[in-house]
């Protein structure tokens, strides 16, 4: 393959995102092209059929199903509320009559005569898609939902937990190696998108979800606490639905690793404005990375931001990360791209490149060990 | 394309698997006699925006065919040009395909371990990825498994239950239960869902009354006539239609790919099994397939319980994997059990740590000797877990009455038993990146060896490049051009494993040999918990040679002539030769002492030339 190296994650001073808040069925779209939005703001909603809930009345009141007719006393379609009898079994003395009560409120949906089972369907489940980012309404999709776009400053990282929300940027640490301890969450954090070091304690989290952290962006996060912490072992990479009341969002991998130093001035420099963070990551076809979002005022043209933040193929001088042991999470510059393939410690054949470390330090690593850095 | 009456005029053939994250093409010819594999291709699948046409992807794999082989296969239209003349064009053109998910399945039956199952074993062997099975019995309340078959939006439901003539209650009642959730197909609305009802055949009418008016309805016979009889084949012919008529057809690109091949576009596990399949037939044999990928692992079998009719199963182990699931892998065997492969202690925190970040980062590969044997620790445990779920489904069918003779009384199998045999395995083929590209074969037969655990006389090898998919559909075009290029260039032959299966308390000879090389015969005793090698290599033309063997067990072990007996047998050699594994079965790594067990590790990894010993 052409591009054996994984491609960087993006972090950008300034880009154009763009996000589609699309219902999950047909509804009502509530805002129009041109529109001011809000994180928070409804722009779509729309009503789920309810649940369904069976009810097998035959069983209940002792008759063949196919006597179903002789009793029912609603028929399919009408509306029933919860203990309210839907079928009764007559009796000549009326004390011995047995009724059938509806065990939910909403509407009688189907009687079959085959199984004696009565479908019962709950109040329609209203569902609503908020805007998530601050920004403009650029198209409406009839009954689906809209585009939102905003100028943003832009961080990816590489996993998340939990799932859209917003709050005011905040620093908590001094630098980019410091670890976000439990002592550094104070109560003023409320409410607010915290940014840490190179990681972030388990009793770090808690605290900030007790004290109402809207999220959390961090260098590492240690899996046993990241077990410890949700209560089960994250088997594969899918997360964002975790109601744990708090969103992290880990931008450099697993274990203690300094926040690429990049990253964090950019951070940084955009404390005290409002950020829009989304834990949700899915590693398989289709990938969805852990995102913060930081809308701007200030706007580049659209395509001069797309054109900064075009990918830059891999060369000599590429800022790098690299992405697994033994030089695991440490930046560099690409110094050296053999063609050839060589033979690792490891006895396998791959391509590889030469990396000098931030301290000067040379080494061979495989192309598929490293990712590039974005930069712009 | 040209259209041939006689399969023999068939010379050149191109073959194309589409997967979901690349498209592999292979070019077969008929030189001097034999179909021999010239060259292999391959290009990013094209599935996905922004490009969304599949065939983009196969053109471009098949461009590299024709660069590497110098054959113009495709005219200035990207058309292929057939029939072949000279070095130029191709007599046939087919695919399999895996893009876009595969084809995920719901199936539906009333007793969770018998029409449900055999519902399940049906869709696994049409090839599907099979997301739930909802039965009468699964331990849910109705409105669990509606909201379940509504969240799911599978490609189709395979719905059965009841034998012919029995009770109709239960099967209309999960009908009902379906037509309530109204599912929706996975791609695209505009077609109605795809249920295939297998079931009760009297039943057949009512089920049409519950659901034809939501769904695409179709009835086949049922997949469980009586009790003591599965009847799959039906219903796996109408998934394979559905697939072809609805979800490929959905996908975008595949209309073009179809009318171009000769054969329907099989879904890929669906090839691998009819390969697998094929051979076990051609040769009477017992075989083992698996193909161990990222994200899940596959298990194909071919076993004959009453000694004579093969039966096929085929299961996924859809999170047990060596990068998107290799943490799932981790959290089901546990750190200990992953450890006791490694002969050196390493920090829990850290590998904890390793283990996620390869997960985030699936792509990377092990740059250190410790990297690769922890990661080749991972694989024996995912393989392991991989069979133990094939074990516990390919069984003889369950809820079926056995008359029992007092001759029985001593005998523990009963309804529901695998018929997974270990002893009886002739050949055990392994598939996948962790075992087809390790960096020494004997790494892979050590893989296999230690987490399968195969019993007496047991042949194995690896799918170099994983041709498999595209020699399974060449089955139905070609079966002999098929059969020949996996023998000689699909299989890598890695040799034959000799493990007498029995335990012993102390230490002592467990085998007798006496093996006939080509270099001269070698003979002596296997002791307990000893495994040694013995080169035998490979023919000019790519097969094993071959030699015998005269293997006497110890009373109490058993090399498939039962306790103790003494079988004299061809052995087939490959690129690691014969292996005799005196480590008894069943075989517990972790019933030996600490100390113990790092010696025999680095024992055996010594003996069989596993790791660089300064590394161990």
């Amino acid at each position: 393959m052409a591009h054996a190296y994984t491609p960087g994650l993006k972090v950008t001073e300034q880009l154009l995102v763009v996000k589609r808040r699309i219902l999950p069925l047909k509804g009502e779209v509530i805002v129009k092209v041109g529109d001011r939005v809000n994180p928070d703001d409804v722009v779509a909603r729309t009503h789920l059929p309810g649940n369904v809930v069976p009810l097998n009345v035959a069983n209940k009141l002792g008759i063949p199903p196919e006597d179903m007719s002789e009793v029912m006393l609603k028929k399919e379609g009408d509306p029933i509320k919860e203990g309210e009898t839907i079928a009764l079994k007559k009796s000549i003395i009326k004390w011995f009559s047995s009724p059938c009560q509806a065990t939910i409120d909403g509407t009688l949906e189907s009687i079959s005569s085959v199984t004696g089972q009565v479908l019962q369907r709950g109040h329609p489940i209203p569902v609503e898609v908020k805007a998530y980012l601050r920004g403009e309404v650029t198209e409406v999709v009839p009954e689906e939902g809209v585009v939102v776009q905003c100028m943003a400053a832009f961080v990816q990282g590489i996993f998340g937990i939990g799932g859209e929300t917003s709050g005011t940027l905040q620093t908590s640490v001094s630098n980019n190696t410091q670890v976000l301890t439990d002592d550094l969450i104070v109560d003023s954090m409320k409410d607010k998108v915290i940014v840490g070091g190179s990681l972030v304690t388990a009793d770090a989290i808690k605290k900030a979800a007790r004290i109402g952290v809207k999220g959390i962006v961090v260098g590492g996060f240690d899996d046993k606490d990241l077990r410890d912490f949700l209560g089960y072992d994250i088997g594969v990479a899918i997360t964002g639905s975790e109601e744990i009341g708090v969103t992290l969002v880990v931008t450099e991998g697993f274990g203690q690793i300094n926040m690429a130093r990049k990253t964090f001035d950019l951070l940084g420099e955009n404390e005290g404005k409002m950020a829009c963070i989304n834990g949700a990551t899915q590693i398989r076809a289709g990938v969805i990375r852990p995102e913060l979002v930081i809308p701007v005022e200030d706007q580049a043209s659209a395509a001069e931001a797309e054109a900064a933040a075009s990918m830059q193929g891999l060369a000599i001088g590429s800022p790098v990360r690299v992405i697994r042991h033994p030089y695991f999470g440490r930046l560099g510059k690409v110094t050296e791209l053999p063609p050839q393939l060589q033979v690792l410690e490891s006895e396998s054949k791959a391509r590889v490149l030469q990396v000098e470390f931030e301290d000067g330090q040379r080494a061979i690593v495989p192309r598929a060990n490293v990712e590039t850095i974005e930069s712009r | 394309m040209a259209r041939f009456e006689n399969p023999d005029d068939i010379k050149v053939i191109v073959a194309t698997d589409c997967g979901s994250t690349t498209t592999k093409a292979i070019l077969i010819e008929y030189i001097n006699g034999e179909f021999r594999l010239i060259v292999r291709g391959e290009a990013p699948t094209t599935v996905e925006a922004p490009f969304e046409d599949v065939t983009m992807g196969a053109l471009n794999a098949v461009a590299e065919v024709e660069e590497l082989s110098g054959r113009k296969l495709l005219d200035e239209n990207g058309r292929f040009i057939s029939p072949s003349q000279g070095k130029t064009g191709t007599d046939v053109y087919i695919s399999t395909s895996s893009a876009g998910g595969g084809l995920q399945m719901m199936v539906a039956g009333v007793v969770r371990s018998m029409t449900a199952e055999s519902a399940e074993r049906a869709a696994l062997g049409a090839g599907a990825i099979v997301m739930d099975v909802i039965a009468s019995n699964d331990k849910r309340l109705p409105h669990q498994q509606i909201e379940r078959i509504r969240a799911l939006r599978p490609d189709m439901i395979l719905l059965s239950g009841g034998i012919d003539g029995g009770t109709m209650t239960h099967v209309v009642e999960i009908a009902e239960l379906i037509s309530a959730a109204d599912p929706k197909p996975r791609l695209g609305s505009s077609y109605q869902l795809p249920i295939i009802y297998a079931g009760n055949k009297e039943a057949a009418t009512l089920v049409h009354d519950t659901l034809a008016d939501k769904v695409d309805l179709k009835t086949v016979a049922n997949l469980r006539p009586v009790l003591e009889r599965e009847n799959l084949g039906p219903a796996r012919e109408e998934i394979h239609e559905l697939f072809m008529e609805h979800v490929m057809a959905q996908a975008p690109g595949y209309r073009k790919l179809m009318s171009w091949t000769d054969a329907p576009i099989m879904p890929t596990p669906a090839a691998v099994g009819l390969i697998i399949q094929t051979i076990a037939n051609k040769y009477g044999i017992e075989a083992v397939g698996v193909d161990i990928g990222g994200a899940t692992t596959d298990v194909f079998s071919v076993f004959r319980p009453d000694s004579e009719t093969p039966v096929f199963n085929r299961t996924v182990s859809a999170n047990l994997g060596m990068s998107y699931s290799i943490s799932n892998v981790f959290a089901e065997a546990t750190l200990p059990m992953v450890m006791r492969w490694v002969p050196f202690k390493m920090d829990e925190r850290d590998l904890r740590n390793r283990v996620k970040n390869k997960m985030i980062r699936p792509t990377t590969i092990p740059q250190s000797m410790e990297e690769l044997i922890f990661e080749q620790a991972i694989a024996k445990e995912a393989l392991r877990l991989a069979l133990i779920q094939h074990k516990n489904f390919a069984t003889v069918l369950k809820g079926v009455q056995q008359q029992r003779t007092i001759a029985d009384a001593f005998d523990q199998s009963a309804s529901g038993a695998t018929i997974v045999n270990m002893m009886t395995l002739d050949m055990l083929i392994g598939s996948g990146g962790v075992l087809s590209h390790a960096p020494r074969r004997q790494q892979s037969a050590l893989m296999m060896i230690d987490a399968f655990l195969p019993e007496g006389v047991t042949r194995l090898a690896v799918d170099s490049i994983f041709m498999m998919p595209q020699l399974g559909v060449l089955t139905e075009v070609q079966a002999q051009a098929a059969t020949e290029v996996f023998e000689k260039d699909c299989l890598i032959h890695l040799g034959t494993c000799v493990a007498p299966s029995g335990t012993t308390k102390k230490a002592g000879p467990v085998l007798k040999y006496s093996i006939e090389l080509p270099g001269g015969p070698v003979s002596g005793t296997l002791e307990y918990l000893e495994m040694k090698r013995f080169e035998l290599g490979l023919q000019e033309n790519g097969l094993p040679m071959t030699a015998r063997a005269t293997l006497e067990p110890e009373r109490g072990f058993d090399v498939g002539a039962g306790k103790g007996n003494k079988v004299v047998k061809e052995l087939h050699g490959g690129v690691v030769g014969i292996v005799l594994d005196g480590r008894g079965r069943p075989f517990d790594l972790s019933t030996l002492s600490e100390d113990d067990r790092v010696t025999y590790l680095k024992k055996w990894m010594t003996e069989l030339n596993i790791y660089p010993a300064d590394k161990l």
